[in-house]
């Protein structure tokens, strides 16, 4: 009886997809797809070989870019039929390797669903296609005295189906939430060609909540197609305080000290000096450059209700030992402060050739502790680090700097980057935070999770798509793929971390 | 704790090998809700205790079976509370049967449901494994979000034995309103006010009356006052009022005519069938008392955009949960069988077959 579920195939080992016959494919897929619609010349699959995650370079079988949903439902059969793996992709800004291409797959891109279906500014609703840029959404629901919430840095660029795939969030998910809490309905067709709608209109949808399941699961589990969100009104004012501090210790802590005292900023993020350096140099945000880390942290409301927690947020930041508060003066004032902040990944290109962005979360109160941990790796790999931080929520952006085209340098940057994520971890955190774990993190998905839930994973993908064919090696890493990664950790590190998993 | 723990997963491990059916059961202060609870009694009471409650870091990881009770006085102690405001139906209420249940108060539609608040959980599935998913950080996107799809699950998918929960502190001033309206012109000002930045945390229409809550800090909470008006009502009266629409102790819950809950967009028209009926969440949630058949109830619903749950009294051997369309129930199944392949836990509590 127990045996009603059989263990996904793809659980313990990957699948070979070398029997994927590309002129049958194309084929099948031309039967679809206008011409314009489907790629598969060399030079026409180049600009998708990668996304976000340079470094990591793939090219697909076919591109695929469909107008209409139906378009999505037929290629999605005519892939299952074939057993080809389907990559999902947005904007390809992902940070993990999400969008990266399978090399006997289809690359499926949300393009051309770039319409917003419809604003309800009473109901203070949007109904999207997944294509739709993030920032597109608030600027079309502006006039109304609303807008979408999340704000990743890369809103100008990154698609709400990415965004829904990720579980994105920005510096204002503190208070507003991650993508998960704004989202009403997603509209999605599985491998299968099913069309399906998770949540509802309503605030909540009958049976299993499989809202949250979707939300982050990096299309594996189902093609977004629609995606219906919550807009928020716009506060009638918002204002950022930006605080120096002699001490990158003393700014974490002040970061405690006002979640303490029951304050829920609207954002809260912490850069140090070598951040803030690199971002003044490109931006001039007006950041104080002799301070060993700088907070911003952004209150917003009422006039009056701002005026009051600003009031308090500045005792606050006093107490903790800062060495300069700035309030913001107007709003050109407190967007100056933010670009700089939402600057900082470019900023960090413009210092090094190349950088790699960690994104893992801990709780806030051992900041200190990752942040020595990072001096100390420093100087282990040779590298320099920079960091930036949603710190409201602790979650790291350590930026690391290397340089691709020094023999070594990309090797010695990802092992400096797995033992960051290893020690949020060992610090009672997570490898992602809000950028997913791609194929960049799926090794250290071993070192958070045991077998049972690593085995868990995989029916939950199974129940969705049983061939496995969404996104294929992404995500969550295979058995077999624990086991050599817990026999490489084995040589570097003792006793073994997870003595529970089956060494093959 | 572990010993409990084990002791449990091989009770589910013979369960799920001898075909028994296991019916979970916090304080039973639920027991009425759902299809008729079948199994062998598992009550997790013994799992009870906090285990790490950090009030800087606004989260507290808590043992299934602790009293939501007690919970919540450790939360209050330090200034904060579950910002969902579950109903406690009933003095023995538990953490994991709230959250199984995943059913939230009046301040829904402000702050977020019960899932909104899940960080992670740790749960003995049907093969008797112990499982932890989420963590005690706010943001972690490792892995499918097992734990928050546990919410509303009530009890199907596997044992919860302990969960971690965001919290938030609590409002600094709190005030309520009265104002007069019909049912149509309560539902355009509700929806009227949500576009609005006010600090809007509950509201309650029945018969002619519309009830708003302001919860914020003293300035917003104070200025929102002076903007919309209506008439004040004393603290205590607010408070007994907004207690009895958490906990279903006001009158209105009381009797046993057929209680429906009815989840719809905030927008939706005026519900115009009969029975008594009282609006929450701004719009999204409404009650409704009525012998109407189940068919008429639903199919208004589905017209307005929602769903429909029987959700006390009437026939419990039938459908509760709205019915669902082939393709997501085969979801659904597949994801019962993902956890639970031998349909140990709660069988049919959801839905038949589930
Ligand atoms: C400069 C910079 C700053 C960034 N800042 C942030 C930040 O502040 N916060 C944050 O969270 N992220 C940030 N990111 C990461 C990235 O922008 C987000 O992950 C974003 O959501 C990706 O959207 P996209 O449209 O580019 O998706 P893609 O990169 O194209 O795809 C991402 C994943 O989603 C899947 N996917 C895409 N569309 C669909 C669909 N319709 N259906 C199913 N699956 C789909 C893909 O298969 C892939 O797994 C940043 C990236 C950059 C380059």
């Amino acid at each position: 009886m127990a045996d009603r579920f059989e263990e996904p195939a793809f659980g313990a080992v990957e699948r070979d997809f070398s029997q994927v016959d590309k002129a049958r494919l194309v084929q099948a897929l031309s039967r679809v797809l206008a011409p314009a619609s489907l790629l598969y010349d060399l030079e026409d699959l180049r600009p998708y070989e990668c996304d976000g995650m340079a470094a990591l370079r793939q090219l697909p079988l076919v591109v695929v870019l469909p107008d209409t949903e139906a378009q999505v439902v037929e290629i999605l059969k005519i892939c299952a039929a074939q057993q080809v793996p389907v990559v999902a992709r947005g904007a390809g800004t992902g940070l993990s390797g999400g969008a990266q291409p399978h090399r006997f797959g289809v690359v499926l891109s949300l393009a051309r669903f770039g319409r917003i279906l419809s604003i309800d500014a009473h109901a203070r609703r949007a109904v999207v296609q997944p294509g739709v840029r993030n920032l597109a959404i608030s600027e079309a629901a502006a006039p109304f005295g609303l807008y979408y919430a999340p704000d990743p840095s890369s809103q100008i660029a990154c698609t709400i189906g990415g965004n829904v795939a990720e579980n994105s969030g920005g510096v204002h998910c503190l208070k507003y939430g991650l993508t998960i809490h704004n989202l009403l309905k997603v509209r999605g067709v599985t491998i299968q060609g099913e069309i399906v709608e998770f949540g509802s209109l309503a605030l909540d949808a009958p049976g299993y909540d499989l809202l949250p399941l979707v939300t982050g699961s990096e299309g594996m589990l189902a093609v977004v197609t629609e995606v219906t969100v919550k807009l928020t009104p716009k506060p009638q004012l918002a204002q950022c305080v930006l605080a120096a501090f002699d001490d990158v210790v003393k700014a974490g802590d002040a970061v405690a000290a006002i979640i303490a005292a029951g304050i829920i900023p609207a954002g809260l993020e912490m850069m140090d000096q070598p951040a803030t350096a690199a971002v003044e140099e490109f931006v001039r945000a007006g950041y104080p450059l002799d301070a060993e880390a700088i907070l911003l942290c952004e209150s917003d409301g009422t006039p009056e209700e701002v005026a009051e927690e600003i009031g308090r947020v500045r005792a606050i930041l006093e107490r903790s030992g800062a060495t300069d508060i700035c309030v913001s003066r107007d709003e050109a004032e407190r967007l100056r402060f933010w670009a700089g902040r939402k600057a900082a990944f470019p900023a960090a290109g413009r210092i090094s050739p190349d950088y790699y962005c960690m994104d893992g979360t801990i709780p806030r109160k051992r900041l200190g502790e990752m942040l020595r941990a990072i001096q100390d790796m420093e100087k282990k790999y040779a590298m320099r680090c920079i960091n930036v931080f949603h710190a409201g929520d602790g979650n790291l952006h350590p930026l690391i700097l290397f340089d691709a085209n020094k023999p070594g340098d990309q090797h010695t940057a990802e092992a400096f980057g797995a033992e960051i994520l290893e020690l949020s971890v060992a610090l009672g955190g997570t490898i992602t935070g809000e950028h997913g774990v791609g194929i960049e993190k799926i090794n250290q998905m071993c070192s958070q999770f045991a077998t049972p839930e690593i085995k868990a994973f995989h029916r939950v993908k199974a129940a969705f798509d049983p061939a496995g064919l969404l996104n294929p090696g992404k995500a969550i890493p295979t058995l077999n793929r624990c086991a050599e990664y817990g026999r490489e950790r084995m040589g570097r590190t003792s006793p073994q971390a997870h003595p529970d998993l089956p060494r093959f | 704790m572990d010993e409990l723990i084990q002791a449990w997963s091989e009770r589910v491990r013979q369960a799920a090998a001898s075909g028994g059916k296991l019916r979970i059961r916090g304080g039973g202060s639920k027991d009425f809700y759902g299809r008729e609870p079948v199994g062998e009694l598992l009550e997790t009471g013994a799992c009870r205790g906090i285990v790490n409650y950090e009030p800087s870091e606004l989260v507290v990881t808590v043992r299934a079976g602790t009293p939501l009770a007690e919970l919540e006085a450790a939360l209050a102690e330090q200034g904060q509370m579950l910002a969902f405001e579950p109903p406690r139906f009933a003095a023995g209420s538990t953490v994991g049967g709230c959250i199984a249940a995943g059913l939230a108060g009046p301040r829904r539609a402000a702050v977020g449901g019960v899932r909104d608040f899940v960080l992670g959980a740790r749960l003995i599935d049907g093969r008797g494994d112990v499982l932890r998913f989420g963590g005690e950080v706010m943001k972690n996107v490792a892995g499918y979000d097992v734990s928050r799809a546990l919410a509303g699950s009530l009890g199907t998918l596997g044992l919860i034995v302990e969960l971690s929960l965001k919290v938030l502190p609590r409002p600094v001033a709190e005030a309520t309103l009265r104002f007069e309206a019909d049912e149509a012109d309560a539902l355009h000002r509700l929806n009227a006010w949500g576009g609005q930045a006010l600090p809007v945390s509950a509201s309650a229409w029945r018969g002619g009356g519309l009830h708003l809550r302001l919860s914020g800090a003293s300035a917003a909470v104070e200025a929102a006052v002076a903007r919309l008006g209506g008439e004040g009502v004393d603290a205590a009266e607010a408070e007994a009022l907004w207690g009895g629409l958490r906990d279903h102790t006001d009158p209105f819950f009381s009797g046993s005519t057929p209680l429906w809950r009815l989840s719809l967009p905030s927008d939706a028209l005026a519900l115009a069938l009969d029975g008594e009926q009282l609006v929450e969440w701004g719009g999204a949630q409404r009650w409704l008392r009525s012998e109407r058949p189940a068919a008429d109830i639903r199919r208004r619903v589905e017209v307005l955009g929602g769903h429909a749950t029987l959700f006390r009294h009437g026939d419990r051997q039938g459908a509760c949960f709205h019915p669902l369309s082939e393709a997501m129930m085969r979801l659904q199944q597949n994801l019962k069988n993902a956890f639970d392949p031998a349909g140990v836990f709660n069988p049919g509590r959801l839905y038949e077959g589930l």
